[in-house]
């Protein structure tokens, strides 16, 4: 069991802060001077990440004639105007896509980690002839740009009839998982083969050790795809901007970038709008920062 | 005796269990590689059938047009130059690597407010796409934060039409770019400087190595991989850039990269033929690019089972 656990939580999490002998070493003066630029710099980095989101909350409390007299720089005067909010969510049918985001998420996600946990298990723990050809499938499949491809992708979701419908959006974010099921099959090959022999020693079939005893303890893993994968649902465009053009279909994202024509002079409408999308990502990092750093680092290096 | 050692009945039994076994893998691998197949190896074997035709994409014929689309893909003005829009964020994508590299180096050693500065830096990758895009928006529209910031700051005769001017439009993209996933490459880089063990730095310190002896030779071989991955991630990036142009400017103003070209081809004009040639161009020049780096960095890491 630690051996599982010491694999998942690898990299990110033993902050290295004790080796400063060097910098005492080294001359006082050079050293201050190195400490505040150090500490300048992520201050200026910092405000340049801040200013543009604080300046469109900003916007977002303002009425439209405050909007339109102060500049972008000032803060709104009453800080308890949800005027724009209420608007952007009835005209924006904020609710409606928050739905569609939340139906097509716990799909895809529930989707995913049964597709994904059972290839993994088929290929880490069966032996069969064909499994390097399997394992290269997906290798290759992991190169291709998923944005290239869809030239093509459309017609194949087309001919099947799922074209502005919500399963266009959950069989193509099932289909073109390959990074979960890398990070599956990783954290499978941590999990010691002596506890499946034991099962089966005990009388279980090899799906009742999938049941019993690798999906339990995958659970990490389980989390890691989900909360990165999650994010990038959430987060995703393309995909329902192109197979869900209906108004009925829109998720977050194609909702949002409607506001992009007609409210195209009602910057505290759209900036309001802006902010109800990135509400919940701010929710969810403050709660999650620890899996996400783990979910991204594992996920990007396959 | 050879007779005895062969031992036949444990052959008899062998081969019930082992076809068994057989179907059994695929039940589980199944629903993983018919969506695998479907979604990603039959698209790119169709887009190469279909980049050798004239097609709009409804007809039930297809008209045989040879390499025609590729030749106009190289030749057409209007194909190879969303190519060089590239380099735009190709360029934007160094500076982005170098500012991560900076902060992962510097945040790596002890800081005050740490997690506070690395949680920010990090942030903005986990926006959404679309906010990201309203949020340049508003910061580059004239009178927008970024001009009043430089009159602010009393540079306010630097201000221009940050994405009308298609001089500067590119830069603000990439500059969006940049703001959006430098995030990502920071916290890459830092985990791969932490997963570096304590001991390491602890020797060099006895041995009596600075700041800059730590970087140069326990912090950049150790993150060696990492970097000439991002590099690589840089290059296929740049190339299918579509989002943040796509969203902010649509294309126009000399922004249109080569993926929203592909899009508009495909889906505007209804030319799916020569959206496919693009489409194959692009997809062969990712593969290539992926394995001339395969060749020069020997990959220890993605050897599974």
């Amino acid at each position: 069991m630690t051996h599982v656990r010491a694999t998942t939580n690898n990299s990110v999490q033993n902050p290295r802060n004790g080796s400063s002998a060097a910098g005492r070493r080294a001359g006082r003066g050079i050293a201050k001077v190195a400490v505040a630029g150090k500490y300048a710099s992520l201050v200026v980095a910092s405000i340049v990440v801040l200013v543009p989101l604080v300046v469109v909350l900003f916007a977002a409390f303002k009425t439209h004639a405050e909007y339109s007299t102060s500049g972008p720089l000032t803060p709104p005067r009453d800080w308890f105007n949800f005027d724009n909010f209420a608007t952007a969510w009835s005209k924006g049918h904020m609710l409606r896509g928050f739905w569609n985001t939340t139906v097509i998420l716990v799909i895809s996600l529930t989707g995913t980690v049964f597709v994904g946990t059972l290839a993994a298990y088929a290929i880490s723990r069966f032996s069969f002839a064909l499994k390097r050809v399997v394992l290269g499938l997906f290798l290759v499949a992991a190169l291709v740009p998923g944005v290239t491809t869809q030239v093509a992708t459309y017609q194949i979701v087309k001919s099947m009839g799922l074209v502005n419908t919500p399963w266009a959006a959950i069989v193509l974010f099932l289909g073109t998982d390959i990074v979960s099921i890398y990070i599956f099959i990783q954290f499978m090959q941590s999990i010691p083969r002596s506890l499946d022999e034991a099962a089966v020693i005990d009388g279980a079939n090899r799906f009742t050790v999938y049941r019993k005893i690798v999906l339990p303890l995958m659970r990490p893993a389980i989390a890691t795809v989900v909360i990165i994968k999650g994010i990038a649902i959430y987060n995703e465009f393309y995909i329902p901007f192109l197979y869900m053009r209906s108004p009925e279909l829109n998720v977050i994202s194609t909702a949002l970038f409607r506001f992009k024509g007609p409210y195209g002079a009602q910057w505290e409408t759209i900036a309001a709008c802006t902010m109800i999308v990135i509400l919940p990502t701010v929710v969810i990092f403050l709660l999650l920062q620890r899996f996400i750093y783990n979910g991204v680092t594992a996920g990007a290096t396959k | 005796m050879t007779a005895l050692l062969e031992r036949p009945p444990e052959r008899v039994a062998q081969p019930t269990p082992k076809t068994r076994r057989i179907a059994t893998h695929w039940l589980y691998l199944g629903p993983a590689v018919a969506l695998l197949i479907t979604f990603t190896y039959v698209p790119v074997g169709n887009m190469i059938w279909y980049s050798f035709h004239k097609w709009d994409g409804l007809d039930l014929t297809m008209d045989p047009v040879g390499w025609d689309n590729y030749v106009r893909v190289f030749t057409d003005e209007r194909y190879w130059r969303v190519f060089l829009i590239s380099l735009y964020y190709f360029v934007a994508s160094f500076a982005q690597i170098a500012i991560a590299l900076y902060f992962a180096v510097v945040l790596s050693f002890s800081t005050r407010f740490r997690n506070l500065f690395k949680g920010i830096l990090f942030f903005p990758y986990l926006l959404n796409g679309v906010a990201v895009g309203f949020v340049f928006l508003y910061l580059f529209q004239p009178g927008g934060t970024l001009d009043s910031v430089l009159e602010l700051v009393g540079l306010g005769s630097q201000t221009r039409q940050w994405l009308g001017d298609p001089d500067v439009a590119n830069i603000s993209l990439a500059g969006t770019s940049v703001w959006r996933f430098t995030g990502l490459s920071f916290v890459l880089f830092l985990g791969a400087i932490q997963s570096i063990p304590n001991e390491i730095y602890e020797a060099a310190d006895l041995d009596g190595a600075n700041r800059w002896h730590q970087f140069r030779y326990i912090i950049a071989p150790g993150i060696r991989r990492i970097i000439s991955l991002s590099f690589i991630l840089a290059i296929s990036g740049s190339l299918a850039v579509f989002e943040i142009p796509f969203i902010m400017t649509g294309g126009a103003n000399g922004t249109r990269t080569f993926v929203i070209q592909a899009y508009e081809t495909a889906f505007q004009f209804r030319q799916i033929g020569l959206a496919s040639a693009m489409a194959v161009v692009l997809l062969l020049v990712v593969l290539v690019i992926t394995w001339i780096q395969r060749r020069l960095i020997p990959d220890d890491e993605v050897s599974l089972s």
